[in-house]
């Protein structure tokens, strides 16, 4: 039932995105835009550490701007019309997948883009690619679910950044950690922070399920 | 509320007991800390309280998402905000101490991390509280932010501490008082000293919440 209302969820999500593209295009623009602003002011970056701030914080504010219109754009007839059909988890959870597949989508751009531009330093590509992987689910579940509540606010997109900043920070750290350690090529994985970014991922989702019930009924 | 007022009575004696014995009695002799170490009986205890009167604003955001009575909604961000009070409070004493025993305001350390990033999330929540006029939804979205802050708080505080060493007495190698407090003189004083300040920090809270109450009704009345 739930899984069945979550399929069609995202496929919706998905014509809407197809009916127009310059929404996607203009986000994934923002993100090539940035990064080349970014390496004029930069040139090359050497350095792992800022190599590695520079990156994420390039990723944080293009992921904010890509998950920010999920719910802000949603008229009030279309939330009242879902309302009437689906459960409310599976309007959230449909929404984490697929801004997680936005976000995923976006961070490997992100990340091709600043490559070739700023230059590539990684040394343990895999797993730079599980850090990133994680990462973007993460960004979209905790994006996703702090969109839902400033989009019931007046002011709500500086709401966005203000209410997500200081609640992404565990996840950011850990993030930062796992990619310096790619950078560094380390030869054992560090699964001491891989465990904690699933584990942090399960505990955002798993809130998400739980409070949004109580978001969307107006 | 809690009618009954001998609680009150013992808070004002051991906040009273904790200057009074906090500023006399004898401390161990230490390098560095010298007559700072006195630091501990009105520095530890503030995270202690902010840490309990946060604790009592989420209990009392889910209350809200279950009951939808506005009361809870008004103990929890008063509660937030007694939390916030007593968070400034112990960044000022933090900050005054880190000034004389490690030389700066602020260090890049750990612990200062968790508290700046406590501060940010509550500001945020009444910034959240701010935007929305109508009170039923703003409890309850105000409800839902505090309890996605305080689990991503909580966890954040104890992720923390295992990525970076802190520079705090009794973290990364650093002895804690209790490695100098041979004969327990400090810990006649920081006991007490820690739950007289979470009981002024409660009655603090509950003057509060009578007083939003009390703007409430007259709101209501006009």
């Amino acid at each position: 039932m739930l899984f069945k209302q979550i399929q069609y969820l995202i496929i919706k999500e998905l014509k809407l995105e197809m009916r127009n593209k310059y929404a996607l295009g203009g986000i994934l623009l923002y993100v090539v835009s940035t990064v080349f602003v970014c390496y004029l002011s930069f040139k090359k970056i050497i350095d792992p550490r800022t190599w590695n701030a520079l990156f994420w914080i390039i990723l944080l504010f293009a992921s904010i701007n890509a998950v920010a219109k999920s719910f802000i754009s949603e008229t009030r007839g279309k939330l009242l019309y879902l309302y009437t059909l689906v459960s409310p988890q599976a309007v959230i959870l449909s929404k984490i997948i697929y801004n997680s597949f936005l976000l995923i989508l976006l961070s490997s751009l992100c990340l091709f883009v600043y490559t070739l531009f700023v230059g590539n330093i990684i040394q343990d590509i895999q797993l730079f690619f599980v850090t990133l992987l994680l990462g973007s689910f993460g960004f979209s579940s905790l994006l996703t679910m702090v969109s839902a509540i400033a989009s019931k606010s007046s002011n709500n997109f500086t709401l966005m950044a203000i209410l997500s900043f200081p609640i992404m920070i565990p996840l950011l750290m850990v993030l930062l950690k796992l990619s310096k350690n790619a950078i560094d090529g380390l030869e054992q994985w560090d699964t001491n922070y891989l465990i904690v970014l699933v584990f942090l991922n399960v505990i955002i989702v798993a809130l998400s399920y739980l409070l949004f019930r109580y978001l969307w009924r107006d | 509320m809690i009618k009954k007022n001998w609680w009150k009575i013992i808070a004002v004696v051991l906040v009273l007991y904790t200057i009074i014995a906090g500023f006399l009695f004898k401390v161990p002799a230490q390098p560095i800390l010298h007559e700072t170490i006195r630091n501990l009986y009105f520095h530890v205890p503030m995270w202690f309280a902010m840490m309990v009167i946060l604790f009592v604003s989420v209990w009392h955001s889910i209350k809200y998402l279950n009951k939808s009575t506005i009361e809870s909604d008004i103990v929890a961000s008063q509660a937030a905000h007694t939390g916030m009070l007593v968070g400034a409070l112990g960044l000022i004493t933090g900050s005054f101490w880190a000034k004389y025993t490690w030389g700066a305001w602020w260090v890049a350390d750990t612990k200062l991390n968790g508290a700046a990033i406590t501060m940010l999330i509550y500001m945020a929540y009444f910034v959240l509280r701010g935007s929305i006029d109508e009170e039923q939804k703003r409890a309850r979205i105000a409800a839902v932010y505090n309890i996605l802050a305080y689990v991503m708080l909580i966890v954040f505080l104890m992720i923390l501490p295992r990525m970076n060493d802190s520079l705090h007495p009794g973290n990364g190698g650093n002895p804690g008082f209790n490695s100098y407090d041979l004969d327990s003189t400090m810990r006649l004083v920081f006991y007490p000293a820690v739950l007289g300040w979470i009981v002024l920090v409660v009655w603090i809270f509950t003057l509060r919440v009578r007083t939003e109450k009390l703007k409430r009704k007259t709101l209501l009345n006009e």
